[in-house]
């Protein structure tokens, strides 16, 4: 991904056709001489010995996407931890530190008691029957938990579900989508999925027929993105988010980047943003959304809508709209307005990841379409139960007048002000480094700093077959035990320097972790100083 | 400007516009519509136990209760309602996690739950395994779906597939862009294997030009129920290793197993005793649920798949696409771990455990006989017995005027005859063209899992339907079903 992008933005003006495609890995085919004299011999002699699944023949777009998440400084960190466990005397620190994936409770963060409670009753519903149970659990999860289960056909969570995920938990979402946004939701345009990233695979799978479908995705931006469209064996088309005006979306930027596209014969199809953004952390304004959902409009794209950061909110200055609710308030209704709206159960105060609960909301789809996007779902039959219940009690939670809404509160309260005040701590740290700019954090889960390497460092990086991020987070970690992720497995303007942090230890071990961070940073610039 | 749709039929992606998953499809549609309507359906198009009534395992659902709501465990009362078996093994399994359920794992698993694997395997087939190169995954269709994509790289590829066989591997097929190879499974022969038929498709295929990379095999049968001999499996094994080809050995049904002439033998264990140069040449995933067995634990999406003799660059590249989705959910992984290690003699829970188990195994045994017998005993069917998995698959003797009345209605024959049977009594099958065969026959597939207190009367209902059915078409004469 690092090469092609660099290629696309260094060379925008001579558009072709070679810049959005990714340059598959060139694979033997079997109508080469070797292979045609290996069947050959086959029938007269006994054939090579030969796996048929080595690296040079498998599927070539599998080869061609990166994953950053499990790329190699993440890699570096499981060796480390093991060689703490065998030998931690070898290394400076006693502890690997993860910070490069936004999983909440390997850091520490509780769940939301009430929650858990539904789920464990719905796990083994003979709990309910018992009088024991009253002393174990609050009135109100045992309620929702019998209600939740009465509405399950077959009352049962071992049982495969409708391929769009359980009505009545689609009810409830639609519910507390209308909630939300002042305008009711559908319950047949909610698809659950195991995770958001389950719903995006499938949309890139329904949408890219060829490596002439692009897709518009901000730069930076989550890498499940770049994978699933090389995936799909689709052109990944970049648009830059502005880092000096908070990370703002510029739609004359997208209109550019179109435009491009277009001239390079790729058919764009849909604009991928993210709100809150991942990993840049800005909050839309509503404006700023009403002129995306027009730019959409007039070229007739379809908006993916991530949201699945809309309960991390830091900013009393801005707050969290959906784009359906946009669309919706400037009159446009179900029919008019091509979107799909992601959420998951991984984020905000509840921090799920290991349930793998999410949905995609698809309004505005040719009903045709979204028959064939159910039928995709129907092959995998149904998304884990448990995620699909903890989805509806994301979207459905206690209310005032419930039993559990003041210890809810409490919690969710706790979490989400711990949060508030781990990102205002690592932005103000941050700004205090030396070559270091660091945007405010006005939503999501993590920071992405810059940083202005110098070029002694540059060299080195270089000399070690490393971009400078990743030279950068490599050092970190072998000093500190500290795993961000290099700004290149995201994306960057060329020459720009970042990398990735979440915000989610706690403010203890933020403290520490930010010492040390700044620690480290003065000696590494002083040592590659120019 | 007026509205319009950015995506139509005419611009995604063709591939799934030709799949065609029958499990789910057009009479699972006209089912669930009847439903709403208010009809009675007696859903037995899938395979999922727990929806007809069959109750989950106790042990394994207490230990995923106090999973997830650890803080029941330092309850003081916690004794009242859990066994200290089912509390000592969620401490355990969340001691492998990094901050119990709700966080990601690997994403080939938790290394413990894995390692669970591995002891389970050893147990089961005698030799051992290696963590790494198990993947736990969200129910075993993802890891068909995985491998699948990884070995399709176009439409010259193709994928020996039995006929019948279930529709997963038939619609991934076309999801990935691949070519489906079939081999004829030999109804006559009990839906046994044909090597014969085996070499002869695969040369017809190498003649157009289809490279044959993969080999699926379903053992216990879906939709048919036989159960693969040592013999059948190491002349697959021998067949794969001079041919080139990788195997994917479905056993997800091994736990399903009614008749005692051949237990269930993993195509592993036959692998590895076969010595060298099979043992380390022939490239072989192996897949397992919680969905089926005893277990039935389907909405969990709980599954592993076990990788042999493949290429280490290739298992990185499997690493790397499961790490684009993070991590398989952990209820799901947690469920393997119980489904691999289950309560021991000594244990506390055992005595229930092995009571409940053998309940359901003993009671799918009978079902499975009523079942094929009810088939059998209608002149126009002949069902073979399911000897293992829970389906049974009649074939069913149609008369020309049904073909023609089908043909005019514009479906399949036995699609024709499934919808009838739905509309007049309820029960909800799919047609034996979602699964293919041999030209010229039709058959269905429902499963064996109504209880036994309803099977008579479902068996009564589907009688009483193709008596009618076959008057309307063939004629008075005697009744078809004894």
């Amino acid at each position: 991904m690092r090469r092609a992008l660099q290629a696309i933005t260094s060379n925008l003006a001579a558009s072709t056709g070679q810049l959005y495609r990714r340059r598959l890995p060139s694979v033997p085919r079997t109508d080469t001489l070797p292979e045609r004299l290996l069947i050959h011999r086959y029938f007269f002699f006994s054939a090579e010995r030969s796996p048929p699944i080595t690296i040079s023949t498998i599927n070539p777009k599998v080869l061609s996407c990166d994953s950053a998440v499990h790329g190699e400084i993440v890699t570096r960190a499981k060796r480390l931890q093991q060689i703490l466990l065998t030998k931690p005397s070898d290394l400076p620190f006693s502890e690997v530190i993860f910070c490069n994936v936004d999983d909440p409770q390997s850091l520490g963060q509780q769940p939301i008691t009430f929650f858990r409670e539904v789920l464990a009753l719905c796990d083994h519903p003979e709990l309910l029957d018992k009088g024991e149970v009253h002393g174990l659990f609050s009135l109100d999860s045992i309620t929702r938990a019998k209600s939740i289960m009465k509405s399950i056909p077959g009352r049962t969570v071992g049982g495969y579900s409708d391929s769009k995920g359980i009505r009545s938990l689609r009810a409830a979402i639609a519910e507390g989508i209308g909630i939300r946004d002042g305008f009711s939701g559908n319950m047949e345009d909610i698809f659950l999925t195991d995770g958001a990233s389950s719903g995006v695979h499938m949309m890139m799978r329904l949408m890219i027929t060829s490596d002439r479908d692009g897709i518009l995705c901000p730069i930076p931006h989550d890498p499940l993105y770049s994978a699933s469209i090389a995936l799909q064996g689709g052109a990944l088309v970049p648009y830059y988010l502005n880092e000096s005006t908070g990370w703002s979306l510029d739609v004359n930027e997208l209109r550019l980047r179109l435009e491009a596209a277009f001239a390079a014969g790729i058919h764009v199809r849909a604009l991928v943003v993210s709100n809150p953004g991942n990993p840049t952390g800005q909050v839309l304004a509503d404006q700023n959304q009403r002129e995306i959902i027009e730019f959409c409009r007039d070229e007739h794209l379809l908006l993916l809508a991530d949201e699945v950061y809309q309960e991390n909110i830091y900013t009393n200055k801005k707050y969290f709209t959906s784009f359906r609710k946009i669309a919706r308030s400037m009159g446009y209704g179900e029919d008019d307005f091509n979107l799909v709206s992601f959420h998951s159960v991984s984020k905000g105060y509840y921090g799920e990841c290991g349930m793998r609960g999410g949905y995609m909301e698809v309004t505005g789809l040719d009903s045709r379409v979204k028959q064939q996007l159910y039928k995709m779902a129907s092959v995998n039959l149904c998304s884990n139960v448990t995620g699909q219940i903890l989805m509806s009690l994301v979207m459905n939670p206690p209310r005032v007048g419930d039993g559990s809404y003041a210890h809810f509160t409490e919690e969710r309260d706790n979490i989400l002000s711990s949060l508030d005040q781990g990102s205002k701590m690592c932005v103000d740290a941050f700004k205090k480094m030396k070559g270091v700019t660091c945007n405010e954090v006005e939503g999501g889960l993590y920071l992405f700093p810059s940083i202005k390497l110098p070029n002694a460092a540059l060299t080195a990086a270089r000399s070690n077959g490393m971009e400078a991020d990743t030279f950068y987070c490599r050092k970190l970690l072998d000093t500190t035990g500290i795993v961000t992720l290099p700004g290149s497995g995201f994306g960057q303007v060329p020459g720009t320097w970042h990398f990735r942090m979440t915000i989610l230890p706690s403010q203890q071990k933020m403290a520490e972790i930010l010492s040390r961070i700044a620690d480290f940073h003065m000696k590494f610039m002083n040592e590659y100083r120019n | 400007m007026a509205p319009t749709k950015v995506l139509d039929p005419e611009n995604i992606n063709e591939n799934i516009k030709n799949l065609v998953y029958a499990v789910r499809g057009e009479l699972y549609i006209r089912a669930s519509e009847l439903q709403k309507e208010g009809k009675k359906i007696i859903f037995t198009n899938v395979g999922n136990p727990h929806a007809l009534g069959q109750k989950p395992l106790t042990f394994p659902r207490q230990v995923m209760a106090l999973c997830q709501a650890p803080f029941l465990i330092d309850d003081p009362n916690v004794d009242l309602l859990f066994p200290a078996d089912a509390i000592a093994r969620a401490k355990l399994y969340l001691s492998y996690t990094s901050g119990g359920l709700g966080a990601y794992s690997d994403s080939r698993g938790l290394p413990g739950i894995r390692q669970e694997v591995c002891d389970f395997l050893l147990q089961r087939d005698g030799y051992p395994s290696d963590p790494d190169l198990i993947f736990l995954t969200d129910g075993a269709s993802k890891g068909v779906m995985q491998l699948l994509n990884i070995i399709v790289r176009d439409k010259k590829d193709g994928i020996l597939c039995p006929i019948p066989q279930y529709p997963l591997y038939s619609a991934t097929i076309e999801l990935v862009g691949g070519t489906l190879v079939p081999y004829y499974l030999n109804e006559e022969n009990n839906w046994g294997l044909d090597i014969k038929d085996l070499r002869q498709q695969v040369a017809a295929a190498r003649n157009k030009g289809i490279n044959v990379r993969a080999l699926v095999f379903i053992n216990p049968g879906n939709p048919t129920g036989q159960c693969l001999s040592e013999s059948n499996l190491r002349d697959l094994i021998e067949f794969c290793h001079n041919e080139n080809i990788l195997m994917l050995a479905d056993e997800v049904y091994q736990q399903n197993i009614y008749q005692d002439e051949r237990p269930f033998l993993s195509a592993k264990k036959v692998l590895m005793d076969l010595g060298l140069p099979y043992s380390k040449e022939v490239e072989l995933v192996s897949f397992h649920t919680v969905s089926k067995g005893y277990w039935g634990e389907c909405g969990q999406r709980g599954g592993y798949f076990e990788l042999t003799n493949i290429h280490p660059k290739a298992v990185d590249e499997l690493y790397k696409v499961a790490s684009i989705s993070l991590s398989p959910n952990v209820p799901g992984q947690i469920f393997v771990g119980l489904m691999v290690n289950p309560p021991k003699p000594n244990d506390i829970s055992y005595p229930r455990y092995l009571q409940e188990s053998k309940s359901i195994l003993e009671s799918l045994r009978r079902r499975a006989h009523i079942m094929t017998d009810g088939f059998n005993s209608c002149r126009n069917i002949t069902c073979n017995f399911t000897e293992g998995a829970m389906y049974s698959f009649p074939k069913v003797k149609l008369p020309p005027a049904a073909v023609a009345a089908a043909k005019a209605a514009g479906k399949a024959p036995d699609v024709f005859y499934c919808i009838k049977l739905l509309e007049a009594t309820g029960i909800s099958t799919v047609p034996g063209s979602g699964f293919g065969q041999k030209e010229g026959t039709f058959h269905l597939r429902t499963t064996i899992l109504p209880s036994e207190e309803d099977m008579p009367e479902v068996m009564q209902m589907f009688k009483k339907f193709n008596d009618e059915f076959m008057s309307a078409y063939e004629g008075p004469s005697e009744p078809f079903s004894r």
